[in-house]
Order: structure tokens, then C-alpha cells, then sequence
């Protein structure tokens, strides 16, 4: 593509959800990064609210428990100046009753403009598009996809390295389960970076060589020349199916200690999208450390979810 | 064990000629023109002699050089009847079947309750004889509950007229249950029918492990888990004698272990579901659940596996593994929704996609469907021949039409073929001599 042409495409995402970052082009992407940038610097100003969604509906329909991914996105949504609802709804009562396809109708004739939705299933989000009015917005699909996660990850290394282009990024842990790792492997690839995953064989998705990332079982080769190092959370309930023996072996082999770390470049940027288990995936000492990038992760995770919702609303209907 | 509607009427009826058809029996290898003279429900006569000229008396058929072959036998169909009637019960399921062509279903054990004891054997019979118009045999459950722990009292079972044991959508886990329920059925010849997926590696898992797989975030199970279970079973039937058959396989290396099993004259034998031998896991796209069953669409080199398979014999039988889903329980997110597809009338069409695609020969595709699952199953249908029963299907091979889910006579509508192009389809159905469905005519009811 020449540089024109992407700059022509670039002016705008041209997108009514946002349900996966499979098929993003790096226009579109650095388009939203931009819009981010903005939000960033705004959101540092003593008056940063804006107008940009006045008058327009939110809903947070979260199936899955959230704490930082849902107040992130409500926070966004309040500084542009939209009307939020929050809706957590536990996953047992959806199970017994209501099915996902009613509580999406249900929520279509409350007529809002745009839906956040988390869902533990795989693919629940994109099913809930077809069936709603609105925008959507995929804040977490089982194993699947969490698009502004990556986003925001992809913002929070634009910012510390001043590119993604050409640098190494390993994604480390829990690979197999992850969402997060699924959605940055794509973002990154997208914008040049070269991307590798790490983790013990069974915590590797069956085809993880297609996925667009090389891949490592063995970490101390993994981190070397890596530019950031990417942990992932490690959900406990893993163990007891056998995929690893104890926390103690995981954080001997893949957790990320000074040891490791050391072997990644000098400058290398630790990251982590939270919440963390210390001590199992990552070692306090290295959570806490000054190349530690984790609590910038959290910032540019409003930016970037304003960037999004500003973008979605540019194709909304007039009001 | 007829459960057509009585056929008294019929017994006194005329001799009926089909003129003008083209023969196709592969009991023997017959692909000729010619016709055939139905009487008493039975063939009485059959040849290259009829092609143009009926023997007096007779009521006349034109065939206008359409197909006539024997009535499909469907050795996998999932009912309601009893505990689902929402989905299908067996009077819905045997229209189905009529205009699918398929004169002989056997019909699941995995309802509710689970067909385990002779009361409820007898129960399917009567149902099946008040309300089915094609032939009904009932598969019964080769463990109570199809738990997969005890053995039901398969010799009275046998004997109240199951004609097969299986455990549903399940495999026993146990291979002492297996052993035992193999040795002690051998005593009274039974046929045990065993869905191959080995439990713990397929726990939790919505479809074939691989790229597509991991790219949707799905957990896939290897095929390992039904070769795995495969394996155990040619062993135990090795050690028993057991008459054993595979129920659906799925992919290249379990063809291999039957072909291996069957090379030792071992008493093994397998069937395929048409989805597998139609369609792959591309088909899921995104997260497209009327593609989700058990075993999973597998990869298409797997597909192209099956297809040999047939053309080669290894695999004996197609199955369509009938398995009617309320869309409710469809339309959810793919890790949550249920298995399975409808597939009674779409069986045969989707077959000939093989024939007109130029993968199989149309008497491969017959076979598999016709005499292989009768010599099975050891029923006197699927042949064409002189005093054979006269369940006959006349089949317009070149008939393009599209499947609308909507027009389908099954309860429920999950059919992975919906607005597909088919190209052949089924003129007239006869069961014992009597029309039970006929293309544009309507059906008996």
C-alpha cells in the first residue's frame, strides 16, 4: 500500500463493532492509536471532558466478573460525555433462564447506541452483533478476542519505544486460554512488530505455529533481544486440569524474574494486563521495576477506549 | 419387526409394472435399464425384460428413465420419541425419512428415558407401527442409562427385537464394561455399535483441534481421542469375538485401524455420517453452529479419507446421522450449543454430490446405503431382487432444487445444508409395495 493510499484510508475506521482485530490494517489501527494519542494528552488536562457522545447510550453488559476492563470503558464513556448503564449479569442465571439472544433483545428495545459486551464463550459477542442494532464493542469472548486490549497494548509500547514497527515482543504464559494474547498477536503482526509466544507445550493452543507468532517452550531462549516482554495472568483453576504441576515449577520455568528478565535487552519493557498474580507469573521485584510499564497499560486503556467509542460514533446515525 | 402402517390392503392388490427405469442394485451389481413388477409387497419379477413392456394386467409406471434402487436403510437416527417429542418424534421423523428415500430407519436409544429395558423396546415397536410410515428398528442401550457401567439384559433385548447395541453419543470409558458387554453379547450374536470419542480428551470440547480451532478460541479435541478409542475396541474384539462396529468414523488413521482390524478377519466393521463425507471444518466459519456434531468436521483431507473409504469398502456404511435440535438450543454461542444436524432428506442428495463431483460411483454410494447396512443389520431389504420386499425408491438423479430449512418435514430445522444447491432427489417412495411418499404428490399420512 502506498502511503497515500493509507493516509486516505486512515481518516476514518470504517467499522460499525469492534468484535476482533483478525483482518486490522495497520491504517486503521494507527488511525485509532492517533484518536488515542489525543485522548491521552486530553485526559492529562485539569478539564477533561468532552461532548462527543452527548446524548448517546452506553451499556456495559458484562456475563464474565470485570473490575478494570468495565470501569475503564465506563470511564471513557463518561469523560466523552455519554450515558452509561452498567449490567453484570451473572453467569448462572443466564444459564437457568433468559438466553443470550433474549437478554440482546431485551436490551435492542432500550435502544442504545453502543453495547460493550464480556461473555465467557467464544464467539458470543459476534453473535450478539448480528442480533442488536447498534454497535458493539467485543470487551472479552472466552478464549477468542479482546480487542482494546490490544489496542491499548500496541499504545502503551508506541509510547514508551516511539514505534511498534521492527521491534520483539514476547507474549508469555497462559497462551492456550488467553484472549489477550489471541488479539495482540494479530494487532502486533499488523503493525510490523515481530511477535513470539512462550509457554510450556500444554499451555499452547493445538495450532499455535499458524497463529503468526514463533513460538517457545523454553523461556530463557524466548526473551532473548526481546524489546518487551508481555506477561499474561495465570488462572489457577488451570492446574487442577493437569496443564501444569504446581505454581512453584510455572514460576521456575516461565515466570518472569530478574533472572529472566536480564536476558531480554537492557531496555526492555515489562508489561501485564493485570490483574497479577505475583510470585506465580511475575515476580514483585520485576512487577514494580522502573522498565515496568503495567500502570501506563491501565491509562492508555481509557485513551484507547475513548479512541474507539469516538470511533464508532462517527459512523453512528446523526442523531 | 415391520412398523410400516399395515400393508393388508395391499395384499390383494393388482400387480403393479415399473417400466422404463434404470436399475440400480449393487446386491448385484445391477446398473441396467429395465423394470421390475411389484405384488404382495414383494418383488415378483425384475430384469431387462420389463424395460418397455408391463405383463398384462398389470398397472403401469413410466419411470421416464429415472433411477430405481432399493429403499435406503439408515442405521443412525436420532428421535425425540420418547421425552423430545419437541424435536422429533417418529411419526415426523418417518415422514422424513419417506421423502428422503429412506424406507428402514434405526432409530437411537439416547431419549428419555434411555431405551435400556424390554418395556421400552416394545414401546418404540408400538409407536413405530401406530405412527411411522417407513420400517422402524430400535437400537437399544448397550449400558443402563448409557452410563457406561452396567450391561443392560441385552439377550432380552435382543429377543424383544432390538437390533443393535450402542451407547448413544457416548463411549464407555471402562474397558472391563466394554470387554464384557463384547463377550457376553457374542452369546447371542449381538451387534455392538459404539461412538468412538474418548471421554477425558473430549471434555469440554466444541470442535476438531487445529488452526481453526485456535484461531476462534474454540478447545478442539485431536482426532487421537476417537482412534484412541477405536484401537481399545478392535483389541477387545480380538480378545471376545464380539461383533463390533465403529459408528461414525472420522478421520484417515481411524480408517486405517478398521481396514488393519478387518485384514484380520476380525469381526469389525465402521459407518460414516454424510456430513463427513460432505463437508469440513471450514464450513464453521464463524462459529457457525449447525456445523457442530460429534465427532467433529474434521479437516478435508479427512473428508477425502471417507470418500475413499466408501469407494474402497473399508467403510460399510453412511449413516445420516438424523439428530434433530430445537434452534434454541442452536442459536447460542458455539461452546454452549448442542450437537448435531438433521440429515434424513438431505442423505441421499448430499450422497450424490459425490456421484456428480465424479468422487464415487453411483453403486458405491448405494451400497453403503442399501445391502451394506442390510447384511449388517441383517435385513432382507436393500436389494433389488426377485422375491426381495418391495421397498423401492425412484430417484431423479439430475433434478436441481435447493434446500429451504423451512420446507423440511422434520420437527426441528437444524440442517447444515440449509439454501444449498442439491442436484437429484427423490421422485417416489415405496414401502412393501405401497407409495408412502411421492414427489409433488403429497404423502400418505
Amino acid at each position: 500500500m502506498t502511503s497515500a493510499a493509507a493516509r486516505v484510508e486512515a481518516l476514518h475506521f470504517p467499522h460499525r463493532h469492534l468484535l476482533t482485530t483478525e483482518g486490522l490494517g495497520a491504517s486503521e489501527i494507527n488511525f485509532l492509536l492517533d484518536l488515542a494519542d489525543k485522548a491521552a494528552q486530553s485526559n492529562r488536562q485539569p478539564q477533561m471532558k468532552s461532548d462527543l457522545l452527548r446524548g448517546r447510550t452506553l451499556i456495559n453488559l458484562f456475563f464474565e466478573a470485570s473490575t478494570r476492563t468495565q470501569a475503564s470503558f465506563e470511564l471513557a464513556a463518561k469523560r466523552l460525555g455519554a450515558d452509561v448503564m452498567n449490567m453484570n449479569v451473572p453467569t448462572s442465571s443466564v444459564q437457568k433462564g433468559e438466553t443470550l439472544l433474549d437478554t440482546a433483545m431485551t436490551l435492542n428495545a432500550m435502544r442504545p447506541d453502543i453495547i460493550i459486551v464480556r461473555h465467557r464463550a467464544a464467539g458470543a459477542v459476534e453473535l450478539l452483533a448480528q442480533k442488536i442494532d447498534c454497535s458493539v464493542v467485543n470487551a472479552g469472548d472466552g478464549a477468542h478476542q479482546h480487542p482494546t486490549q490490544a489496542l491499548l497494548d500496541a499504545l502503551t509500547i508506541r509510547s514508551a519505544k516511539g514505534r511498534v514497527s521492527g521491534l520483539c515482543v514476547a507474549i508469555c504464559g497462559d497462551i492456550l486460554h488467553s484472549r489477550v494474547a489471541r488479539s495482540n498477536i494479530d494487532v502486533l503482526n499488523a503493525l510490523g512488530a515481530r511477535v513470539r509466544i512462550v509457554a510450556p507445550s500444554t499451555l499452547l493452543p493445538a495450532a499455535a505455529g499458524r497463529l503468526g507468532a514463533e513460538v517457545f517452550t523454553d523461556m530463557w531462549k524466548g526473551l532473548e533481544d526481546a524489546d518487551v516482554v508481555m506477561m499474561l495472568r495465570l488462572q489457577r483453576e488451570r492446574m487442577e486440569s493437569s496443564y501444569i504441576p504446581s505454581t512453584r515449577e510455572f514460576f521456575h520455568f516461565f515466570g518472569l524474574d530478574q533472572e529472566k528478565l536480564a536476558i531480554a535487552k537492557p531496555d526492555a519493557l515489562i508489561m501485564h494486563p493485570g490483574p497479577m498474580n505475583r510470585g506465580v507469573e511475575i515476580a514483585s521485584t520485576v512487577a514494580d521495576h522502573s522498565r515496568s510499564v503495567i500502570h501506563d497499560q491501565v491509562e492508555m486503556g481509557v485513551a484507547v477506549r475513548m479512541a474507539v467509542l469516538e470511533a464508532l460514533a462517527r459512523n453512528l446515525p446523526k442523531q | 419387526m415391520r412398523a410400516a402402517k399395515s400393508t393388508s390392503a395391499s395384499k390383494t392388490q393388482n400387480a403393479v409394472a415399473f417400466i422404463n427405469a434404470r436399475l440400480i442394485d449393487p446386491s448385484s451389481n445391477r446398473d441396467e435399464p429395465g423394470g421390475l413388477v411389484i405384488k404382495d409387497g414383494l418383488i415378483a419379477d425384475i430384469g431387462g425384460h420389463l424395460r418397455r413392456n408391463a405383463p398384462e394386467g398389470c398397472e403401469v409406471v413410466d419411470c421416464k428413465a429415472h433411477v430405481l434402487a432399493p429403499g435406503l436403510i439408515d442405521a443412525q437416527v436420532f428421535t425425540g420419541d420418547p421425552g423430545y417429542e419437541h424435536r422429533e418424534t417418529l411419526k415426523t421423523a418417518s415422514h422424513a425419512a419417506a421423502a428422503g428415500g429412506v424406507t428402514t430407519m434405526v432409530v437411537m436409544p439416547e431419549t428419555n428415558p434411555v431405551i435400556d429395558q424390554v418395556a421400552l423396546v416394545d414401546y418404540i415397536q408400538r409407536r413405530a407401527r401406530d405412527n411411522a410410515i417407513v420400517r422402524v428398528h430400535t437400537m437399544a442401550a448397550m449400558t443402563k442409562g448409557l452410563k457406561g457401567e452396567e450391561m443392560t439384559e441385552i439377550g432380552l433385548l435382543k429377543r424383544a427385537g432390538a437390533i443393535a447395541f450402542s451407547n448413544g453419543k457416548s463411549s464407555v470409558a471402562s474397558a472391563r464394561v466394554m470387554r464384557n458387554v463384547l463377550l457376553y453379547g457374542k452369546d447371542f450374536d449381538a451387534l455392538v455399535v459404539h461412538h468412538t470419542e474418548d471421554p477425558s480428551l473430549s471434555q469440554n470440547a466444541s470442535m476438531n483441534s487445529g488452526e481453526i480451532a485456535t484461531r476462534l478460541g474454540l478447545p478442539g479435541v485431536h482426532k487421537a481421542a476417537e482412534t484412541i478409542v477405536l484401537e481399545r475396541d478392535v483389541r477387545l474384539v480380538a480378545l471376545t469375538g464380539g461383533r463390533y462396529h465403529a459408528a461414525t468414523i472420522s478421520c484417515a488413521e481411524s480408517l486405517d485401524v478398521v481396514r488393519n482390524a478387518k485384514a484380520h478377519k476380525l469381526p469389525v466393521t465402521c459407518g460414516v455420517s454424510i456430513n463427513h463425507l460432505t463437508l469440513n471444518e471450514n464450513d464453521i466459519g464463524p462459529y457457525r453452529t449447525f456445523f457442530k456434531m460429534r465427532p467433529p468436521l474434521r479437516r478435508d483431507e479427512d473428508r477425502a479419507a471417507m470418500v475413499r473409504g466408501i469407494g474402497s469398502g473399508d467403510i460399510d456404511i453412511i449413516v445420516s446421522s438424523h439428530d434433530p435440535q430445537d434452534a434454541d438450543d442452536k442459536r447460542r454461542p458455539f461452546a454452549e450449543a448442542t450437537d448435531g444436524a438433521v440429515g434424513l432428506e438431505t442423505l441421499l442428495p448430499a450422497a450424490l454430490r459425490l456421484f456428480h463431483s465424479g468422487e464415487l460411483p453411483l453403486l458405491s454410494i448405494f451400497r453403503a446405503m442399501t445391502i451394506n447396512p442390510a447384511r449388517l443389520l441383517g435385513l432382507h431389504s436393500g436389494r433389488l431382487v426377485k422375491g426381495a420386499v418391495a421397498d423401492i425408491i425412484l430417484v431423479d438423479l439430475g433434478q436441481p432444487w435447493v434446500v429451504s430449512k423451512d420446507e423440511l418435514r422434520s420437527r426441528s430445522k437444524n440442517t447444515p445444508f440449509d439454501e444449498n444447491k442439491m442436484q437429484g432427489r427423490v421422485l417416489r417412495t415405496l414401502v412393501a409395495g405401497e407409495t408412502v411418499y411421492q414427489y409433488g404428490g403429497g404423502q400418505r399420512s
